[in-house]
């Protein structure tokens, strides 16, 4: 566990060297997000009926989105990992003893909190001084904010046993370009990147709601708005719970028997 | 029994291969072509103990493919490898606790943070206790000079520098058996001198098996009393390398500085002396002797008889060429 520990620190490290990247983004999860409010703001002033969710929560839902982007946005990637396989240097990596599955978890963890820690302070905080409609909202009680964290850390968990996937893929491919187009096209749809699931016809709510991408940003977004009531989101944690627990085991048997045939080749 | 054991091990690659051409590119969309590469057929050898073992041949050759199988990252096709008792590629993190690796073509360390950031790292993922992670780093701080370079970030390091770093890190979980692929790789003379010399203390003081693979032969002239040549994939020579010295070279190469000798030596002399020029010129002179016609020592008897000797040096031919008919005999 120390080892894992101690990976994820260096990594923190090394990624809090990257100021300037982190301002641009905050830069342009800013604008991203006004947009998407201005949007919503013309479709509620012109709905024909109510809405299943209130603007208010939808526009805390944004913000929420924007802030934690890197958390949960699957297209984010670790290029060190995807150049580790296809230049061989995981050679390296092989003659460590422990489990590559657990050592590139935890460095995928720490890239995704690093990133997150440099942009989302400046993005709430801000948000929370907007006008009024854009500006941001307080959880309705201490427990909602409560569920909210664990549920957003459950939610990062389980984005990283899916993305998981996507860098053993590479081992066969070769190249991220494929498999991270399918997934992250489909997982940022379905994860209510795009519309927010309750705004979703009906039956698509019931795919979404049938796959894994939600329990990262949809289901602990709507936890924090009240959207979901604490109550419904205890169970929302047990089938994230569920969905870590296959998606973690597929993974490492994957990795275990592509560690079989792997050839590392060059010099 | 042997610390190394590898016995016919063979490994074959599958390679996919077309022709030039886009009519063939669009073919090897739906079928394609593979070879089959036999990278080692039948390799055997062992290693006891505290050796240094050079482990040299050509490009291709399987050198960088047995590494990877005594490291346990490839598992071979056939044949059996008992490093420690343990079989590598089965016993994967036992086995690599035991084993330090260097591939001087590769880092091992994190290109933007301190090397020291890196060695906290592999302190943690080794589980080396506090009290010998420092008595090691201590050690390798001071013997590779790294006091000045620790706290700067790897991408700022010269190739030379890295190196050092480099095998430093394959050895603070204190390694019994230290792989070497290439660890002089691109540096200058200096720092070439510097690794070697650092080999040699290493072995000798902690009794670390070295096993080695490299393109310069100064490295194995300089490190190693046994040598492995590969070629195709076979072991074709094992043995010390004075042997294969005295079995390839029948040749020594005399030079001699002299004076009061003004004019070039003339023809008549230099035939008399029993050996071929390979240079002359004033106060200087070059000589191929063979050995297996005459003794060294009776030529400079005669030299001396002739000029007055200010300097001579009698040296073996390079090492290179010795290998380069190495390699020629056995054809690879």
């Amino acid at each position: 566990m120390k080892t894992y520990f101690s990976v994820f620190r260096l990594r923190l490290i090394n990624n809090l060297q990257y100021r300037a990247a982190a301002l641009a983004g905050v830069a342009t999860q800013f604008f991203w997000g006004m947009m998407h409010i201005m949007i919503y703001e013309a479709f509620y002033a012109n709905a024909v009926s109510t809405p299943p969710m209130s603007l208010k929560q939808v526009v805390t839902y944004v913000w929420l989105q924007q802030a934690f982007l890197v958390f949960i946005a699957l297209w984010v990637r670790d290029e060190e990992i995807f150049n580790l396989i296809t230049s061989g240097n995981i050679a390296y990596e092989l003659c460590r003893p422990c489990n590559i599955y657990g050592f590139w978890y935890a460095k995928l963890i720490a890239q995704r909190l690093s990133g997150a820690m440099l942009r989302c302070f400046p993005i709430l905080i801000l948000a929370f001084f907007f006008p009024e409609p854009y500006r941001m909202t307080l959880p309705p009680s201490a427990m909602s904010f409560f569920l909210f964290i664990i549920s957003l850390l459950l939610g990062l968990m389980v984005v990283v046993s899916i993305s998981m996937l996507i860098y053993i893929s590479v081992f066969i491919t070769m190249s991220p370009v494929g498999s991270m187009l399918i997934i992250s096209t489909a997982g940022e749809f379905f994860s209510g990147m795009i519309i927010p699931i309750p705004l979703m016809p009906l039956w698509l709510q019931k795919v979404a709601y049938f796959l894994p991408f939600r329990l990262a940003a949809d289901m602990p977004f709507r936890v924090y708005t009240g959207h979901i009531p604490p109550a419904q989101a205890l169970t929302g944690m047990l089938i994230q719970l569920i969905w870590l627990g296959i998606l973690v085991l597929t993974g490492n048997a994957f990795m275990k028997r592509i560690m079989k045939r792997i050839v590392v080749q060059g010099g | 029994m042997s610390q190394i054991q590898v016995k016919g091990l063979y490994k074959t690659f599958k390679v996919a291969k077309r022709s030039a051409g886009l009519k063939e590119a669009a073919k090897s969309l739906f079928h394609r072509k593979y070879e089959i590469v036999e990278a080692l057929k039948d390799v055997t050898f062992s290693i006891d103990a505290g050796e240094i073992v050079g482990y040299i041949g050509p490009n291709g050759a399987g050198k960088s493919t047995t590494i990877k199988i005594m490291s346990g990252i490839l598992v071979p096709d056939r044949g059996e490898c008992r490093i420690m008792g343990r079989i590598p590629w089965k016993d994967r993190v036992s086995h690599v606790r035991e084993i330090g690796v260097v591939f001087g073509q590769r880092t091992q360390l994190w290109w933007d943070v301190p090397v020291i950031d890196s060695y906290e790292l592999l302190r943690d993922i080794y589980r080396i206790s506090h009290k010998d992670y420092s008595k090691n780093l201590d050690l390798l701080v001071n013997t590779l000079e790294l006091q000045d370079i620790i706290n700067t970030p790897v991408r700022q390091l010269s190739l030379g520098q890295r190196m050092r770093c480099e095998l430093a890190a394959s050895l603070l979980h204190s390694p019994k058996i230290l792989f070497l692929d290439e660890p002089t790789i691109g540096l200058d003379a200096a720092s070439k001198i510097a690794v070697r010399q650092f080999i040699k203390t290493i072995n000798r003081e902690r009794n670390i098996t070295v096993i080695l693979t490299t393109h310069d032969m100064n490295d194995i002239e300089a490190l190693t009393d046994r040598i492995l040549l590969i070629g195709r994939g076979q072991i074709l020579y094992d043995g010390n390398l004075e042997d294969l010295k005295s079995r390839f070279s029948d040749n020594k190469i005399i030079t001699a500085n002299f004076r009061g000798y003004d004019s070039i030596i003339d023809n008549q002399t230099i035939h008399s002396l029993g050996a071929t020029v390979v240079s002359c010129s004033r106060g200087r002179l070059t000589l191929k002797v063979d050995t297996r016609i005459c003794r060294v020592a009776d030529i400079i008897a005669r030299l001396s008889g002739v000029v007055d000797l200010a300097d001579i040096s009698v040296e073996s031919p390079p090492i290179d060429e010795l290998i380069l008919k190495l390699y020629k005999e056995y054809a690879i």
